[in-house]
Formats: C-alpha cells, structure tokens, sequence
C-alpha cells in the first residue's frame, strides 16, 4: 500500500496511472449526471412551499458541500507537500483552487438565484452566505500567491501555508459571522438543512447528485494535475519521450 | 536564547525611533479615513454613532494592514533577515520579536489615537472603555496575522494589494468582534462575551502564528 503511494508520487508513475483511470472516470461521472440531472430536475416532486425553484436545490447543495470539501482537500494536499515534500501534492492543490473557487461562485450565484424567489432578495447578509463569500476570498487568495511567486517550488510550498492558515481560520470565521448575524438580528430563514428532515423523495436524487458532482471534481482535477505535470516536467527525460514519439 | 530576542527588540525600536516620521503616516491614515467616513454622509450626531465602532474598526484594520509591509521589507532588502534565519536562535521566537516591536510602534499608537476618533463619531463615554480593550486585544492579533501575510510576500516587488487580499479575509473575526463590543457597550449592554472572544484569538494566534510565520520566511528565503 505505501509503496504503491510512494510510487503515485512519482509524476511519471502518476502520468501512467491516471491516463487509465480517467476513461473509467469520465464514464462514471456522465453516468451519474445521466441519473442526477432527469432525476432531480424533472422527475423528483416539486416541494409544497418552495414550489419549482426547489430544484436549484440539486445544483446548490452539492456546489456548496464540495466549495468546503475542496479547500480541505488543498489544504490537506498543502501539508502532505509541505511535510514530505511530494511534488504531485503541490500540483494537486494547486490545481483544486480554480475548481473549488468555481463551486464556491457557483453555489453563490445559485443561492442568490434562489434567494431572490425565496427570500425576496438576491443577497442577504446571513451567515452562511457571508461564510460562503469569504470562502471565495480565501480561494483566490490561494491563486493570486501562487500566480504571484515566480519560483514554481516556493510558490507551492508558500500557498500551501496560506492555505493551512485558511483552514484554521475557516471555523472562526465561520462562527464569528453566526454569532455576529445572531447577535444583531433575530434569525429570518434557516438555510437547508440536509440530513433527516429531508423526503426520500428528494434526498436519493440529491445524493446522486453529489456522487455526481463528487466524480467531476476528481475527473477535472485529475485533468488539471496532468497538465501541470506535463508543464512541469517539460525538461525531463520521460515527457521529451512521450512527445518526440508522437 | 531570551538575551537575543530583547537585543533584537531593543534595535527594531531603535531603528523605528530614528525613523520617526514614518510612524505618523498610518496614524494620519486612521484619521483620514474616519474623518472620510463622516463626510461622506449626512453629520447627523446619532447616525455617526450608530456607525461609529464599525468605522473606527475598519480604519483601525486598514491603517495596521498598511503598515504591514515594514515589518520585514527592509531587513529583508538589506539581508538582515537572512542572517537573523541563520542564527541558532528558534525562527519563531525571533519573528514573535519582530512583530512585538511592530506592534509596539503601529497598534499601540493606534489604540492611544482611537479616543480622540470616538470623540469625532460622536460615541458615547461609556464606550470608550471598550474601544480601548478591544483595540489593546485586537491589533495584537491583527499584527500577528499580518505578518504571515507579509513573510510569504515579502520576496515580491508589488505585494501591497496581493498582501490585502490575503490577509484581510483572516481579519474579519477581529472586525465583527470588536465592532460588536464597542457597539454594545455604547448601547449600554454588557460586552465582555466579544471582549474575551478577541482574547481567545490573540491566544490562539499568538501560539501558532510565530511558527507560520517562521515557516513563510524561510521559503521566501529560498
């Protein structure tokens, strides 16, 4: 197992592999779309209250889960880089920035979407919204440094502090704004909260949904960190020989 | 170990003596934005109170984040910085030196300032007492996470807006703390809950930030 880790460091060895996987990857992901998408934009109930506009729900929810579960990723990627300093880490991190900060707008734009209907406005200053927000500041923080050091090296190993720094913050942040919006105003509307008060009905199609937003982010990082790879290693023997073949 | 770090607290001080001139331009800033504040509405005594603690926070925060950069940019220009890595003394410590002097030159003269500020936000008395603990907590924090900001730029030419965009979101815990304080306590509540928060965070930045910090000077080193 560790020496198959080890090896999966190895850019080379990282080239091989994923030029495998990803067919079997792109399938997967387009199957699940091929599922999600019918299932929860068109076959699954609309809500009794929220009426159609439940079903940016689908887009939202897991744009939302997978803006917070990519920076921990980049973070956890940052310090695997940092401690043992494997390349491929750096690469990874660096090519989840632009992803995560892509879900973190779009769970922005389909929230204020949604908000508009619902709220009445397409913007309020609720807690998990400003969270949200903040989170998009902190991702292109992450791009901006890591554009701005011209060292490829020292760019990564810098943005890779940055973002453990980020993920410390990431909590206090998170529950300074709730207990500033709670101090100063009385609670207007919950957010969704996903988990048990949710009908079957809606929760299958949502969690494929997730699958399915789950599998993109892998399919597209993965695309993304082989060609920072090629980019990289562009001097290198293997690549020079991979080129001059074809 | 503790000699090398009040030696070096004792030069940074001395060097920001004889530089004195310096030292006034963020405190000019503090002023110029807050008085910006209230010109650019209406002077209505209870508007300027009600927006009051909010804007001498973000003054207070812009006014710290530009004075940032003189942390480390000249000892780092002139090499200093690389001898201060090289010696045998914890990175950490010596950078929680660095940022001590810095704060003992730019936050707490900010502090000293921000009363006559409160005066022209026409806040009320009782809420100077929470300015003042608010601010003395406060821009410690703002200061230690100010300087992991700088450390990773410091070997940029142009880092003074790429350095707000890293540094400012990690600021708002501070803001919303301390603009909540000084607003309860001009509303006459008690405000020692947002008080003890911005405590809680000096503690935890001032435990992890030298060791970032640190860490960021030695791969701007590189």
């Amino acid at each position: 197992m560790w020496v198959w880790f080890h090896k999966l460091g190895s850019p080379r060895y990282f080239w091989g592999f994923s030029q495998k996987l990803m067919p079997w990857l792109i399938m997967a992901c387009c199957l699940a779309f091929l599922i999600g998408l019918p299932w929860a934009l068109v076959f699954s109930p609309a809500d009794y209250q929220q009426g159609e506009t439940v079903r940016i729900m689908y887009i939202h929810v897991p744009a939302a889960m997978m803006s917070m579960m990519i920076y921990v990723v980049m973070a956890s990627a940052g310090a695997v880089n940092l401690i043992w300093r494997i390349k491929l880490a750096e690469l990874v991190a660096a090519a989840s920035a632009p992803i995560g900060a892509s879900f973190t707008l779009l769970a922005l734009i389909t929230g204020s979407l949604w908000g508009k209907p619902m709220w009445g406005t397409w913007w309020a200053w609720d807690a998990r919204l400003t969270s949200e927000l903040i989170l998009l500041f902190l991702y292109l923080g992450f791009i901006a440094l890591y554009n701005a050091i011209e060292d490829r090296r020292s760019a990564g190993r810098a943005a890779a502090i940055l973002a453990l720094v980020g993920v410390v913050n990431i909590p206090i942040i998170h529950y300074s704004v709730e207990w500033w919006f709670t101090l100063h105003q009385g609670p207007t509307t919950q957010g969704m909260r996903v988990g048990g008060s949710i009908d079957p009905s809606m929760r299958y199609p949502l969690f494929t949904m997730m699958i399915a937003f789950n599998l993109f982010y892998v399919m597209t990082l993965i695309k993304r960190t082989r060609t920072l790879v090629l980019q990289q290693e562009r001097n290198s023997g293997w690549v020079r020989e991979m080129v001059g073949s074809r | 170990m503790m000699r090398a770090a009040f030696i070096l607290l004792r030069r940074d001080l001395l060097l920001a003596f004889r530089h004195r001139t310096e030292l006034v331009n963020p405190l000019l800033f503090f002023l110029i934005v807050v008085s910006l504040f209230a010109l650019s509405m209406e002077p209505d005594p209870r508007v300027l109170a009600t927006i009051g603690p909010g804007v001498i926070w973000v003054a207070a925060l812009l006014a710290a984040m530009l004075s940032l950069d003189s942390i480390f940019r000249a000892d780092f220009e002139d090499g200093t910085l690389e001898q201060l890595m090289l010696t045998p003394h914890s990175a950490a410590l010596l950078a929680l030196t660095k940022v001590l002097a810095h704060w003992l030159v730019s936050g707490l003269p900010l502090m000293l300032m921000s009363p006559l500020l409160a005066l022209l936000m026409n806040l009320p008395i009782e809420a100077l007492p929470a300015l003042l603990a608010t601010l003395a907590v406060g821009t410690p924090v703002l200061s230690l996470i100010g300087a992991i900001g700088v450390a990773l730029t410091v070997a940029l030419r142009r880092s003074g807006v790429l350095l707000s965009l890293l540094v400012l979101p990690l600021y708002i815990p501070v803001l919303i703390f301390g603009s909540s304080a000084v607003g309860d306590a001009a509303a006459g509540i008690p405000y020692s809950g947002a008080l003890l928060l911005i405590s809680a965070l000096l503690v935890l930045t001032l435990t992890l930030a030298p060791f970032a910090i640190a860490a960021a000077l030695r791969i701007s080193l590189e």
